[in-house]
């Protein structure tokens, strides 16, 4: 009664559309074209995963978002409240555990920054949480009103975090055994970037499953191209923008974490300095394709770090740059999702 | 035969349009019902409306002797009522499969979507059995409308409303698709159906209300309206036997 092989053995003797590896191709043309001009592989290759970590830590932050913008049609400005209280948090866990981040050994400076994410996480998804209901639900399909409430929002998140923090900058310093760099002749490596480059798959990875292989998952991706259609279906869209909105507003918290250890400070703007990249990669991207925002993030940092050693002044506007260049290629981004 | 769904004297606003005027709709049960009118007429608000998609203003909407218009949509369809839209409100990243799977409430994988049901649905439209992982996006348009047919009737459903499915099909399909919900028909299924193709109409109508202006301004037997050249011109500004 409950199985359904038929179908699927039928399909087999049908083509299966193809993956899209243009975006990816690319991507990896980027990497090879840096190099003569680079001329010299060791540094090619530290710019290489520095721009990886660059790349996966602002996807992480960005990829809560797309969604949330996917789905929603929400146009969160404010994004950047969760990434800097990511960050702040994750100063007092990593001060309150000075123990764990001052020893020498690898294992309790890991488990502090683990610590330091899961609280970051947990403290974003519940502002998150408020603001999705406070701020966001009200303005619902008024884009002009998003703009405004969640900047404002963002504004009023920044000034509360000064009252907690104080509006000075704070040190994040990496835990003793984090600092410094694996050498491999002579490319240096930093080890943080390796973590960030482990914890951003990660995070691709278990996304991946989640919208792939879980029902849940299949009805945000359904959601994002057709909301009303999935409310005729007899789901709750609502609680599921609540829940995207919460991982979302997460996912930029783990991300703070991530971008406050990449520059060992934190300011209260913090969100708000990375704002303009994290649009820049969701539209180069596609709005609310994962796989999109995960290559134009990648994009984004392979760039930013080539430009900045091979032409510091073009690195300014890189970005802006690479974006005019994938939407004339691609206007609907790199991997469009379809009935927007 | 007893209504199943009842409209009276519905109003809805969109915006500041006033675009139904006070239907009044009885759909019996174990019929299909058309619902016909010039472009316009109000059709498609009329099923937006029972669905909650648009809110009636004024009125009543009535089905299984409870009240629709004060739920939200999801509590409308899991009340027992399938809607295929206009557009078909397909899935198009999603694969055949996938679309089903979300029409399958009580499933939670592929596996778990009752299989006597799948195959029953697969009977009235073979190429989705054939195209099962294959993205809805690629499909031709006669096999996306039966798609999304299909994802109304994947699980029981106590009424279906179909918003015009033979919209810019080919004739050839829309023979099609006339056989396949002839046999829906033929299993008591309860439709109301949408429709400007009056071959169409003829075939598969028990019952029909004509619309004009955001009112329905004829009720009566299919059957009668399809012998009544005078009665399709003073309603509709044509003529059946024409579209024959």
């Amino acid at each position: 009664m409950n199985t359904t092989t038929m179908p699927a053995a039928a399909a087999s003797a049908i083509p299966k559309a193809r993956f899209d590896v243009k975006p990816l191709a690319l991507l990896a043309a980027l990497a090879l074209l840096a190099l003569p001009l680079i001329g010299s592989p060791s540094t090619w290759i530290t710019l290489t995963v520095a721009g990886l970590a660059m790349g996966l830590i602002v996807f992480i932050i960005a990829s809560g978002l797309t969604l949330v913008f996917g789905l929603m049609d929400v146009l969160n400005f404010g994004h950047g409240v969760f990434i800097a209280t990511g960050a702040f948090v994750a100063t007092s866990v990593m001060a309150g555990m000075a123990g764990w981040t001052m020893s020498p050994q690898l294992l309790p400076n890991l488990g502090a920054i683990f610590v330091a994410m899961l609280a970051a996480m947990l403290v974003a998804g519940a502002i998150g949480f408020a603001f999705e209901r406070v701020i966001v639900r009200p303005v619902y399909g008024q884009h002009l009103k998003q703009i405004l409430i969640t900047m404002g929002g963002m504004i009023v998140g920044e000034e509360i975090i000064k009252v907690i923090w104080g509006p000075q900058q704070i040190p994040l310093p990496l835990p003793e055994s984090l600092r410094g760099a694996f050498l491999f002749g002579d490319a240096a490596i930093e080890k943080y970037r390796v973590l960030a480059v482990v914890v951003g798959l990660v995070v691709f990875a278990v996304m991946l499953w989640v919208l792939g292989r879980t029902k849940v998952g299949l009805l945000v991706r359904a959601g994002v191209q057709d909301r009303e259609m999935v409310e005729s279906l007899g789901y709750r869209i609502e609680r599921l923008f609540t829940g995207v909105f919460v991982v979302g507003s997460a996912l930029a918290g783990l991300g703070g974490v991530l971008w406050g250890l990449y520059q060992q400070s934190v300011v209260p703007q913090i969100g708000a300095q990375v704002n303009i990249l994290i649009f820049i990669v969701i539209i180069i991207g596609g709005l609310g394709s994962t796989l999109g925002c995960f290559v134009g993030a990648l994009m984004v940092g392979l760039l930013a770090n080539y430009a900045g050693f091979l032409a510091p002044k073009v690195a300014l506007f890189s970005n802006i740059g690479l974006m005019v260049a994938v939407l004339l290629w691609r206007p609907q981004g790199l991997y469009p999702v379809t009935n927007r | 035969m007893t209504a199943l769904l009842q409209l009276q004297g519905v109003h809805t606003h969109i915006g500041a349009y006033h675009i139904l005027h006070g239907v009044d709709l009885e759909v019996p049960e174990g019929e299909v019902t058309m619902l016909l009118g010039r472009n316009g007429a109000g059709k498609s608000t009329t099923l937006r409306t029972i669905m909650g998609l648009w809110r009636a203003s004024q009125g009543r909407i009535d089905f299984k002797g409870r009240p629709l218009q004060t739920l939200h949509t999801p509590e409308i369809a899991q009340a027992g009522i399938g809607y295929v839209p206009e557009t078909m409100g397909i899935f198009s990243d999603l694969t055949v499969r996938e679309n089903l799977l979300l029409a399958a409430r009580q499933a939670r994988r592929a596996e778990d979507i009752d299989t006597r049901r799948l195959e029953w649905t697969f009977g009235f439209f073979p190429a989705l059995k054939k195209f099962w992982l294959f993205p809805a996006g690629k499909l031709s348009g006669g096999q996306k409308q039966m798609l999304a047919i299909a994802r109304a009737i994947v699980e029981p459903r106590a009424l279906l409303l179909i918003d015009e499915p033979s919209k810019g099909l080919a004739p050839s399909i829309v023979n099609n698709l006339i056989a396949a919900l002839r046999e829906l028909k033929a299993q008591s299924s309860t439709i109301l159906l949408v429709e400007q193709n009056f071959q169409m109409a003829k075939a598969l109508g028990d019952s029909v209300a004509v619309m004009d202006d955001g009112r329905v301004v004829h009720r009566g037997r299919m059957a009668e309206l399809a012998d009544d050249e005078g009665l399709q011109q003073r309603l509709l500004g044509l003529s059946l036997g024409v579209h024959q």
